[in-house]
């Protein structure tokens, strides 16, 4: 990523260790993923090769949360799963963060029932939003830019007026215009 | 084939043969695109299921399938609220025969209250594979079945307040989903 183009000859280099740890940190996103449905075949077509998660740091895929930063909600979530889904989240070590993947992890989407959690937001933190039914590749890709973005720029995490850290709440804006990878991110509130 | 309408002719075998083994008992019979239904008393359910799996005329030695049926605001006028149907299969003959019960309610449907008129004997000791589709129909229904080995929520959480799938349940539930107990970063 650049970094032996600063070195020099004698393989020294001179950078303030905020920086290369918030590198470091965001080019090793390892994600637990929490795939209850549908969402869950994208998140696996965003792990193969043709969009390749392994270009952003973010493709080894932990199924232990102790060992992820990265909790990827992907499907609806019962309301009998949510005890699972909390105890994953609080078994995570911080830093983290919490991608919540199409219609039915964010809203609920059409399935407007007794049993189904109408958002897992209501129950967690959740960071970045990514929309969709599924939502593409891309757009899930987007959305571990927009917090390797935070990341990278604002160094984590960031802390609300009480010293306690916020969720980021950021929405990837819906987009099935077809760019190349990686693209600059579209972050919107 | 003229368009004809459908006619009940019932002449499915086992209903004959039903009916000559239970002389006393009341039995109802429908039928529907050549599926015949065969409606006893509760009370006989599980004596005429007996019958049907022993007895080699009929032979239904596979169970297909346990469902419930909530008639509330039904169009068409119905013998009780809610029923119970048993799917039979006979596979030497590839057959299939449909068992009914109908039940009334006698306590408030809204809640999850041990009603005692909405209670038939299980099938677990004629065919094994009764015990999760009865545990589903109790789930949904709150119909409760005697004698079954292990009569828990299959789908739902335990303490669930209510059946969902009567008709006089909200579809959206009655906050279940909501709540919940919310985990935030400062719980930590
Ligand atoms: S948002 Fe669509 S694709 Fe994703 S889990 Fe829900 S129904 Fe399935």
């Amino acid at each position: 990523m650049g970094i032996e183009a600063a070195l020099t000859a004698e393989g020294f280099a001179t950078l303030q260790l905020r920086r290369v740890v918030n590198w470091a940190r965001r080019s090793s996103l390892w994600p637990v993923p929490f795939a209850t449905a549908c969402c869950g075949i994208e998140l696996m077509g965003t792990a193969c090769s043709r969009y390749d998660l392994a270009r952003f740091g973010a493709e080894v895929m932990r199924f232990s949360p102790r060992q992820a930063d990265l909790l990827i909600v992907a499907g609806r979530i019962a309301v009998k799963m949510m005890p699972v889904l909390q105890r994953i989240y609080e078994q995570m070590s911080e830093p983290k963060w919490v991608i919540s993947m199409g219609a039915c992890a964010s809203t609920g989407g059409v399935f407007d029932t007794y049993a189904c959690v109408q958002g897992c937001d209501q129950f967690i933190p959740v960071d970045v939003y990514v929309p969709g039914c599924p939502p593409r590749p891309e757009q899930l890709i987007e959305g571990v830019m927009a917090i390797q973005r935070i990341v990278d720029n604002d160094g984590i995490p960031p802390m609300g007026p009480d010293g306690r850290r916020i969720p980021l709440g950021l929405v990837v804006e819906p987009t099935h215009v077809v760019r190349p990878q990686p693209v600059g991110i579209t972050v919107g509130r | 084939m003229p368009d004809t309408p459908p006619v009940n002719i019932l002449d499915h075998p086992t209903l004959k043969v039903v009916r000559d083994a239970f002389p006393g008992k009341r039995l109802r019979a429908t039928e529907f695109r050549g599926q015949s239904t065969l409606i006893v008393e509760p009370a006989d359910l599980h004596e005429v299921l007996a019958f049907l799996r022993n007895d080699p005329r009929c032979g239904y030695n596979f169970l297909s399938d346990v469902a419930g049926i909530d008639y509330l605001n039904y169009p068409a006028a119905t013998i009780g609220r809610f029923a119970v149907v048993y799917n039979l299969a006979c596979h030497a003959r590839d057959d299939r025969f449909f068992v009914k019960v109908f039940l009334n309610p006698s306590l408030p449907t809204d809640g999850n209250a041990d009603d005692p008129a909405l209670c038939v004997d299980s099938a677990c000791d004629l065919w094994p594979g009764a015990e999760w589709p009865e545990r589903e129909v109790f789930d949904m229904f709150g119909i409760r079945f005697r004698n079954h080995p292990d009569l828990r929520r299959v789908l739902l959480w335990e303490d669930y307040p209510a059946h969902p799938l009567r008709k006089d349940y909200p579809l959206r539930g009655r906050g279940e989903r909501e709540q919940y107990r919310v985990v935030d970063r400062a719980s930590q």
